[in-house]
């Protein structure tokens, strides 16, 4: 499954994370920037008026746009084949692929450019593309040291390369493209550069994802820092977008809020250096416009969550807000989850799409700390809905160990009856008096094994409160 | 001011003392405590488990003991924010969820009540130390109550209070995230008590059983010199 990052079962990727000091490092320092960056620009910034007005102004677009999903798909699709483009409703990640694979095929296509796609990532367009014969070249900076890194994969929404550093980019570009430079950035770009001049004049096809689509003209919308995109997109006679089913908006207007929501929630900026909209003007003969625009619509396991608890997941206009303050990701960074989709929405989002066999131990990794909901620019209820996974994970799929039922079934009768709360309570001492030492038990069985493996774990109070209550009570009559 | 306490299941079985100065502070203010007897645990481990079942099991024993309650008030943020939740932990269940909803419309955090129902910011507290405050999740993101516990201990006498840099981080308790993802959780602690350090605080003060069990046992394990206390035992300290 091409969503999946790595073969190792979640613990043993969790102990690779943090082995991985510099890993490690690189998520610590990069929350703390980014979130700065992000509260100067949101919070402290008086230019933008009450954040909050624009958190709740953001959410009522997607939760609109999703209750009206279908009308707002006919019209975007309406609308982008009136201009000429062809759509394309994939159920499947499979069906995308055939697709395209097809459209390459049609066009006897060699060389391939990408920009911005994050969702063909998810359906693993790359190898669907080679499998035909295409040269796929990734074009982002990020994206382009991964893919000749033997195709690493990302670990994070919106700085996919997150998890390297200079040194380690320079010893790639030496050993896998001939570079002979020095670790610095402006080096290595223009580095880069150099290498994708060539790529984006020969590309038959060029290939995107879609921050947002505009169901009102049928136009998509790119958000990119690096103009890569504008070059994807203008230089082949034949473009390629891929969009999920969710990532639309009704009007330029709702456009305009998504956009100032998601470049500030992303990285802190007031806005990127390129927004690109594209409509296809194939009757209009525009010179720079694609003579053949195709929009692949990807539903791809996101209809699951329609009409469900989950529907809200997908509002989410993937700015990375809550990967960003996660005290989890900082921890063991983006591979840990095993999908492209990291932190607390990849923990909400992989399940829905990638089934719990494969995710459900990633609504388990959160702390349920809140600091993502907190953070959402269009405030999903993401610590919710973990929780929500969380039942349905133990109910309805029977995955949970036996005896975590059997003790959860014992708190349930232990915390509904008083009688024995006391019993336990005024037991505890006793019971638990062999394994205190120093006034705490540093080696416990059974359910408190996990716990005393790094922690002390208290010595239950010799003294009986409600008994000292009553006392006091009586003293104070 | 009659007030029903929920002193929560950690407090009765781990913290007396805890629990003893939590009812002195409250007196001390006027209140006339009744300490319902049907109370055992809020339910949040299951419900935050998966387990609703099991949870709402918890929740109407916790209902059923303080829905007559004017007021209830908890030495827990986590556990007040569970009491908030009841409502929709019974959205299936109109009766229930009225009930839930009068309980959770009458329930406080400790500092929360004192600061924003008894309107006290000053408790007549000695306590000197430098400390710093943890901020757990639950009191400051599901309860948003930010700004009691600093109103509290900014009129302690003798108390110098510390920033945390980063405080807003979890500290890897979670319920039972800390036995379930034991390797994350460690990571999470340790980089709080290094924040904690730095602070140069002996004192580590915080309004959440949950937290305090999960820090201090880092802390005693690591042999680390740091004091670490509710916020009700130092608003009750004397000298």
């Amino acid at each position: 499954m091409p969503m999946k990052i790595g073969e190792k079962p979640f613990f043993d990727r969790v102990d690779d994370a943090l082995d991985d000091d510099f890993m490690r490092n690189a998520m610590a320092s990069a929350q703390d920037r980014l979130r700065d960056k992000k509260l100067d620009i949101t919070e402290r910034d008086d230019q933008i008026g009450d954040w909050e007005e624009w958190r709740s102004a953001g959410a009522e677009i997607r939760r609109h746009t999703l209750e009206n999903l279908d009308f707002y798909l006919d019209q975007l699709s309406e609308n982008f084949a009136e201009k000429g483009g062809h759509v394309y409703f994939a159920k499947t990640a499979e069906d995308a692929n055939r697709y395209i694979q097809d459209v390459a095929k049609k066009k006897n296509a060699k060389h391939v450019t990408k920009a911005k796609s994050m969702v063909t990532e998810e359906i693993g367009l790359n190898e669907a593309l080679e499998e035909v014969g295409c040269h796929v070249h990734e074009t982002d900076l990020a994206e382009y040291i991964l893919q000749i890194d033997d195709k690493d994969r990302p670990s994070h929404i919106v700085v996919p390369s997150l998890h390297k550093n200079k040194g380690q980019i320079r010893d790639t570009f030496q050993e896998k493209a001939g570079y002979t430079g020095t670790e610095e950035p402006g080096e290595l770009t223009a580095f880069a550069r150099s290498q994708l001049r060539e790529v984006f004049m020969e590309a038959d096809i060029g290939i995107t994802g879609c921050n947002f689509a505009v169901a009102e003209s049928g136009s998509i919308s790119l958000v990119t820092n690096e103009g890569n995109a504008n070059m994807v997109t203008t230089y082949p006679d034949t473009q390629i977008t891929v969009m999920g089913m969710e990532r639309l908006v009704p009007t330029w207007e709702e456009l305009d809020v998504l956009i100032n929501l998601l470049s500030r929630s992303a990285v802190g900026q007031k806005i990127t250096t390129y927004v690109t909209n594209l409509t296809p003007d194939v009757d209009e003969g525009c010179v720079d416009a694609p003579k053949d625009f195709h929009l692949v619509i990807l539903d791809a396991g996101r209809s699951n969550a329609l009409g469900t608890e989950f529907q809200s997941a997908l509002h989410c206009i993937r700015c990375a807000a809550c990967v960003n303050v996660c005290p989890v990701y900082r921890q063991i960074g983006g591979h840990a989850y095993g999908s492209i989709y990291q932190g607390p929405i990849g923990a909400v989002l992989s399940p829905i799409l990638g089934g719990y066999e494969e995710y459900g131990e990633l609504p388990f990794a959160s702390s349920l700390c809140a600091a993502c909901t907190e953070a959402c620019p269009v405030k999903i209820p993401l610590h919710e809905q973990l929780i929500r996974h969380r039942e349905n994970y133990v109910a309805e799929q029977g995955n949970a160990k036996t005896s975590e039922k059997m003790a959860m079934k014992a708190f349930g009768v232990g915390a509904s009856t008083p009688s024995l709360f006391q019993i336990a309570v005024k037991g505890a001492p006793t019971f638990m008096k062999p394994l205190v030492r120093d006034g705490s038990i540093s080696k416990g069985p059974g359910p408190m094994k996990p716990w005393t493996a790094i922690r002390e774990f208290p010595a239950p109070g010799k003294d009986n409160f409600r008994s000292w209550f009553k006392e006091h009570k009586k003293g104070r009559k | 001011m009659k007030v029903s306490l929920f002193i929560t299941c950690l407090g009765e079985m781990f913290y007396q003392d805890v629990a003893k100065d939590v009812v002195e502070v409250l007196e001390r203010l006027g209140c006339e405590i009744d300490l319902p007897q049907g109370q055992i645990c809020c339910g949040q481990p299951a419900y935050n488990s998966g387990y609703r079942k099991d949870a709402q099991k918890a929740a109407k024993q916790m209902i059923t003991s303080f829905e007559d309650a004017t007021y209830i008030v908890t030495p827990s943020g986590s556990c007040a924010a569970m009491f908030k939740e009841y409502p929709d932990l019974f959205k299936e269940d109109k009766e229930w969820q009225e009930r839930a909803q009068a309980v959770a419309d009458h329930t406080y955090e400790f500092t929360q009540f004192i600061v924003n129902v008894l309107g006290v910011e000053d408790v007549g507290a000695i306590y000197p130390a430098r400390a710093t405050y943890h901020t757990s999740c639950h009191m400051i993101r599901l309860l948003q109550e930010t700004e009691a516990p600093f109103k509290l201990l900014k009129n302690v006498k003798g108390l110098e209070l510390l920033p945390l840099e980063n405080s807003y981080d979890c500290c890897g308790f979670g319920g039972t995230f800390a036995v379930k993802m034991v390797p994350i959780s460690e990571q999470m602690v340790d980089e709080k008590i290094r924040h904690v350090e730095e602070s140069t605080a002996e004192v580590l003060i915080a309004a959440d059983g949950g937290c305090l069990m999960n820090i201090k046992g880092r802390i005693d394990r690591k042999e680390k010199p740091i004091e670490v206390k509710h916020i009700a035992q130092i608003l009750n300290s004397r000298a």
